[in-house]
């Protein structure tokens, strides 16, 4: 049997700063690009590595694959026009940028939403929410080593998108949210389709635990791999699922609730070890709740009355000079919109915070450095990065 | 929130603030005490999370606004800092030291404003806008629209249309009344 020399105190020698010393030249390391295609990542993003052995020395982060200068489109546009360009800044949750512009119009321009409306939205945010979750269980599967895993909750998704269908007459990009409320109710009998499918994507979570989550290959890659400080959450800006991984409640539907939020009941779950495995463990628990939750709001949620607020010709429609920062809890963590108005019928800028942003650059630089090649692709999933939301 | 702004003003020369919603503050400082003042809300008053950093282009006050977004995940607030840089000499002091992520922001409002924040690290490396070399996009005083035109067109068998007289033209070729 070959046996390794366990003393890594001298490997790789290091500068006085602690930075690990690397000589392309010296024929001992090899420079290698993971992307910018590759199932881990919904979209297109790279990391060079330099790696020694099977061992990470460096590692960057390369975007702009994807960069549509949306930020800057949007300058050009009246507010109304804004809606089917901000969805497009995160391709596989779309909803979260509707919500948070709309939201920022109506702040700004002192509109309220009525009852009605506000169910709707919470209705679909967390349908988003349910999808994107499903599509990342497919995603840590993948990245694993267990592909078929990905075409259940798939699956699972798919029928989600049968619902969004139903509603808003989109898959993907919905645009239902509008300045003001959303465009229409949920259609007849919907309830009763969604509870068939919320029972059918239940089962396939069962499944998904028994043959992922219990598995042992998945366990032993798993643990202790991608272990993320509780003291890196401020410092690196963690939100969300990730920060909840390591033991620190960040959720803003619980921190600060907002539309229908407040009168639901759910406790997210909290996570202490922060490596893959809890990562993995917060999600699957969070896609729980979210069916818990769409169960709730669909209980709760009036069938009639007004969801839509009066407003003016929106092609006319001026906000005053303001601005504000508008936050909700994404699947991935905390999505905002920083808005600036100018009292022009175009915004003066928006610019939109993912949280791929902090997870997608700075972390994964900083967890990627002495992590194990094969350990690269599920670390990437596991942070949950959607690369459109880093360039826009 | 009142008795922060209070606070602060003892400490800082604040020129404006607004208070957007009760738990959403922004406040207006001069350039050279943005960071201080920063850096105190970090270390003292508990505003560990820095949401975002952004730049908006006053191009008619020749001036861009930096906006400091923290947040105090404590009490659950939000402060905005905002500051004036010289548009024509536009450049700031780094606050890499307190954010790790914030020296990615400031990459970024480098390549788009073109805002230098001396010492912050791989600024000048290309972050998102790889191989460009015109001038910073996100400026307002860039026109997108002409620099596509100029860049990228015509491209060869591409042609473009007036819409009234294409649909005549295509829809109702007989008809001439309009």
């Amino acid at each position: 049997m070959i046996k390794f020399d366990e003393d890594r105190s001298r490997f790789p020698e290091k500068n006085p700063d602690g930075t690990n010393i690397i000589d392309l030249e010296s024929g001992r390391f090899t420079h290698l690009w993971q992307g910018p295609v590759h199932p881990g990542i919904t979209g297109n993003m790279s990391l060079e590595l330099i790696v020694q052995g099977d061992e990470v020395m460096s590692c960057k982060t390369h975007v702009g694959y994807l960069h549509r200068g949306f930020e800057k489109l949007m300058e050009r546009r009246r507010f109304i026009q804004c809606l089917p360009i901000c969805v497009r800044i995160c391709v596989p949750e779309p909803d979260f940028n509707e919500y948070c512009l709309c939201a920022t119009v109506e702040e700004l321009a002192g509109v309220e939403v009525p009852d009605a409306g506000q169910w709707m939205r919470t209705l679909l945010l967390e349908m988003a929410r349910l999808q994107g979750y499903l599509m990342w269980l497919g995603g840590i599967s993948g990245a694993l080593g267990m592909g078929i895993i990905g075409q259940w909750t798939n699956y699972g998704r798919d029928l989600i998108l049968d619902r969004f269908e139903e509603i808003t007459g989109g898959r993907v990009y919905h645009m239902h949210m509008m300045p003001g409320g959303v465009r229409s109710m949920t259609p007849d009998g919907f309830n009763q389709r969604m509870e068939e499918n919320l029972r059918e994507i239940s089962e396939i979570l069962k499944d998904v635990h028994k043959t992922m989550i219990e598995n042992t290959v998945f366990r032993t890659r798993t643990v202790g791999t991608g272990y993320i400080d509780p003291l890196m959450v401020n410092k690196y800006g963690i939100t969300g699922p990730n920060a909840r991984a390591a033991g620190i409640l960040r959720d803003v539907r619980i921190e600060y609730p907002y539309l229908r939020y407040g009168e639901l009941d759910f406790e997210p779950y909290l996570g202490k070890d922060s490596d893959i495995f809890t990562r993995t463990l917060v999600r699957y628990n969070d896609t729980l709740t979210s069916v818990d939750l769409i169960r709730q709001i669909m209980s709760k949620m009036p069938s009639k009355g007004p969801f839509m607020a009066d407003m003016p010709n929106m092609l006319h429609f001026k906000i005053p000079r303001g601005e504000t920062y508008i936050r909700a809890e994404c699947s991935r963590g905390e999505f905002g919109y920083y808005t600036v108005t100018d009292g022009s019928g175009y915004p003066r800028r928006i610019n939109a915070r993912g949280p791929s942003y902090t997870h997608g650059v700075s972390l994964i630089e900083k967890l990627g450095i002495n992590a194990n090649i094969a350990d690269v692709a599920a670390l990437m999933v596991s942070l949950h990065i959607y690369p459109p939301e880093i360039e826009r | 929130m009142k008795t922060l702004l209070t606070n602060l003003k003892k400490r800082h020369d604040i020129t404006a603030s607004k208070l957007q919603r009760n738990n959403e503050l922004f406040v207006t400082v001069p350039n050279n005490q943005a960071v201080s003042l920063v850096t105190y809300l970090r270390d003292h008053e508990g505003f560990s999370h820095l949401v975002i950093l952004s730049a908006v282009d006053w191009l008619e006050e020749e001036v861009f606004q930096l906006t400091y977004l923290l947040n105090n995940p404590e009490l659950k607030q939000d402060i905005g800092v905002r500051t004036l840089v010289d548009r024509n000499e536009p450049v700031m002091e780094s606050i890499h030291h307190l954010w790790e992520h914030s020296a990615t922001y400031q990459r970024e409002l480098f390549e788009m404003f073109g805002i230098s924040f001396p010492t912050s690290p791989r600024m000048e490396e290309p972050f998102i806008l790889e191989g460009w070399d015109g001038p910073p996009p996100y400026r307002r005083d860039f026109d997108t629209l002409k620099y596509a035109e100029e860049t990228y067109f015509p491209r060869p068998g591409r042609t473009t249309n007036d819409v009234a007289a294409y649909m005549k033209e295509k829809l109702y070729p007989e008809d001439d009344n309009d």
